[in-house]
């Protein structure tokens, strides 16, 4: 999968400066503005205001290229692509709270020469305090280069320049790239855009909702169905390389935990059993799959090799153990189990020692997920209507990030800063993803073709 | 529809409940057997009816007995249930070619693998009790259907407290 990603050294390949006259700074630039278009896909919808946020004007304008070519990442070569290159840099940029930034459809457009000598006094005209510039150029081989700039503008300097070599259809990767370059450097969090999401898609009535595994990149783009909704499809996880699906399906009228090939497009089931298996879930490094069984109705988690092998059973309460989240260093699991009379969120060793309840606050608490930096957990919060919130790895400091009827199931962002969850609409039961930072305040409804609901985030893209 | 039920078996039924714990001596028979519905008027051949141990048949022996009900995350069967349970182990023993599924049912307001949990503890509930009257236990199977199927539609009390429960289905044969 990565054989083609290629992280290229600027310094030698990029310089397109080279083949242009050098920018006169009073000249205005690139005037061929592009008639706005659609807004993108993805995010949409800000509940909050981005205004009272710590906002940083950040200018993105059309990605520039160096000779208009043909290429099969669209179908009107790379000046388009350019432009849209930056409208998925802009979208990623702007649905996450930490900036404001300007898109390529409301400002002027670099030419090739200008993208590595920017025309300064254009963009401190317009307030910018940041500049993201890039380019795209197709080679002889078909693949392309995507190169990125971020660029003080009071300053005038280069922050961070990176560039991708990328097979035509990959062209989205390329600006997700660039998005986590200048988040990561303006923000000092981990990169997260370049990465997927496995969901349910969900359509028809209430009490006959067909639910298909669906998947999409981390801004709603690519989204494909893998199943066609014959069966019930449920609790889907991706493998940490992104190669399997581990999810429920009703295939032979049993609720069963299987592992879908994506390459392949095969799946088989996670363990031979007559009994029913739910709830799996990745161990980080990928080898093991943590899954639910009820045996004669009592359900216990158990572990079994990714390959097969003979399931170990790693709870035994005589109330239902369910679930479960690894930390990231694979040492410990945290699940939940209603052995207390009610769903609470316990922790346990990695081979089921150990096991200690963790929430002790009033209400309930379900469907634990572990901080991919380890450091919180994210729960369904159930008391009265249900409610996403995050607690310290030691069950204290619960914080309650959202407030609707019914928020369910975090799945955390690859680098821990943003959780995604799905809010069920009272009445209909219509569902939709929707992601919230840790701060609670800028929260988001994922665009989706249809209803969604269990969101799985997986890390980002090897 | 509805033939002289099961009155038969109940004798055995009864005794076999018996013997399990917990299971409260029955005092009441069914009033079946003192009010029998009321066949169709103007029927003087016999229509061949839904055949014995068919979904159908079961369905309109039962008249709402094939479905119990649970308390919010409770799996427990109750005074009202064991009633039910006692008429679906009835028909069994009466019909002992009848094979069935157990499936159960959560309320909406649950998180979803738990739920898929609590209705395998629930059919399980349902199935074990006609197990304890009778019942084979290989003649009955479990199925969890979690919150996905729900049989009211709203999202009120009324409608939580229809949809968390445990449905006996005939498996035809």
């Amino acid at each position: 999968m990565t054989r083609w990603l290629l992280t290229i050294a600027l310094i030698a390949v990029s310089a397109p400066a080279l083949a242009q006259n050098t920018p006169n700074p009073l000249d205005p630039v690139g005037v061929d503005e592009v008639a706005a278009e659609v807004e993108g896909e993805g995010l949409s919808v800000t509940v909050t205001d981005d205004s009272a946020w710590a906002d940083l004007g950040i200018a993105i304008p059309a990605f520039a290229t160096d000779r208009e070519q043909t290429t099969p990442a669209n179908a009107s070569g790379t000046t388009a692509l350019g432009l849209e290159l930056s409208r998925v840099v802009f979208n990623d940029l702007r649905n996450n709270g930490l900036f404001r930034p300007a898109g390529p459809d409301s400002l002027p457009r670099p030419s090739y020469g200008q993208i590595t000598a920017p025309a300064w006094s254009n963009w401190q005209n317009r307030s910018a305090e940041m500049l993201v510039q890039g380019y795209v150029r197709a080679g002889a081989d078909g693949r392309l280069t995507v190169g990125c700039y971020l660029y003080d503008v009071a300053l005038q300097t280069e922050l961070v320049r990176e560039g991708w070599i990328v097979q035509p259809d990959e062209w989205r990767r390329a600006a997700h790239k660039c998005s986590d370059l200048v988040y990561s450097r303006l923000s000092g969090e981990s990169p997260f855009f370049d990465s997927r999401i496995a969901y349910i898609a969900e359509t028809g009535p209430k009490d006959n909702r067909i639910k298909r595994l669906a998947i999409m990149d981390s801004d709603g783009a690519n989204h494909r169905f893998i199943t066609g909704g014959q069966s019930t499809a449920l609790s889907p996880r991706y493998s940490p390389d992104y190669t399997r699906i581990a999810y429920l399906s009703y295939t032979d009228g049993n609720p069963r935990i299987y592992i879908y090939d994506i390459a392949t497009e095969s799946q088989v089931l996670v363990t031979q059993s007559s009994n029913p298996t739910f709830a799996p879930r990745w161990s980080p490094d990928g080898r093991s799959i943590l899954y639910s069984m009820a045996v004669g109705g009592n359900t216990d988690i158990y572990m079994v090799a990714a390959s097969g092998g003979t399931p170990r059973r790693l709870t035994d309460s005589p109330g239902i153990d369910v679930g479960g989240s690894f930390s990231p260093d694979g040492s410990r699991i945290v699940f939940e189990s209603d052995r207390s009379g009610e769903q609470q969120v316990y922790v346990m060793n990695a081979d089921g020692t150990g096991q200690s309840r963790l929430t002790f606050f009033g209400g309930r608490a379900g469907t634990p997920e572990w901080s991919p930096r380890g450091d919180q957990i994210a729960i369904t919060y159930i008391a009265g209507n249900f409610r996403i919130g995050v607690m310290g790895t030691d069950g204290r400091g619960l914080r309650l990030l959202t407030d609707a009827w019914h928020d369910e199931a975090p799945t955390w962002a690859p680098n821990g800063r943003i959780i995604q969850f799905f809010r069920t609409e009272r009445g209909n039961g219509n569902t939709a993803i929707y992601q919230v930072d840790l701060t609670g305040e800028n929260e988001r409804r994922l665009a989706t073709p249809v209803g969604a609901s269990d969101p799985a985030w997986g890390p980002v893209l090897p | 529809m509805n033939k002289y039920l099961i009155a038969a078996t109940l004798m055995g039924a009864l005794a076999l409940a018996g013997c399990k714990k917990n299971v409260p001596e029955v005092a009441t028979l069914p009033r079946d057997i003192a009010t029998p519905t009321p066949t169709p008027m103007a029927t003087p051949t016999v229509r061949p009816g839904p055949a014995a141990g068919s979904q159908p048949h079961f369905v309109a022996a039962m008249m709402g007995a094939e479905t119990i009900y649970f308390d919010t995350d409770r799996f427990n069967i109750d005074g009202e249930d064991t009633a039910s349970l006692r008429r679906q182990a009835e028909y069994m023993i009466q019909y002992p070619n009848a094979r069935a599924t157990v499936e159960g049912h959560a309320d909406e307001r649950g998180t979803r693998d738990y739920n898929l949990a609590l209705g395998e503890r629930r059919a399980n509930s349902a199935k074990n009790y006609l197990v304890s009257l009778g019942v084979a236990e290989n003649r009955l199977r479990t199925l969890s259907q979690g919150e996905e199927r729900p049989a009211a539609m709203g999202s009120d009390e009324a409608a939580w407290a229809r949809n968390r429960r445990a449905v006996t289905v005939m498996i035809s044969n």
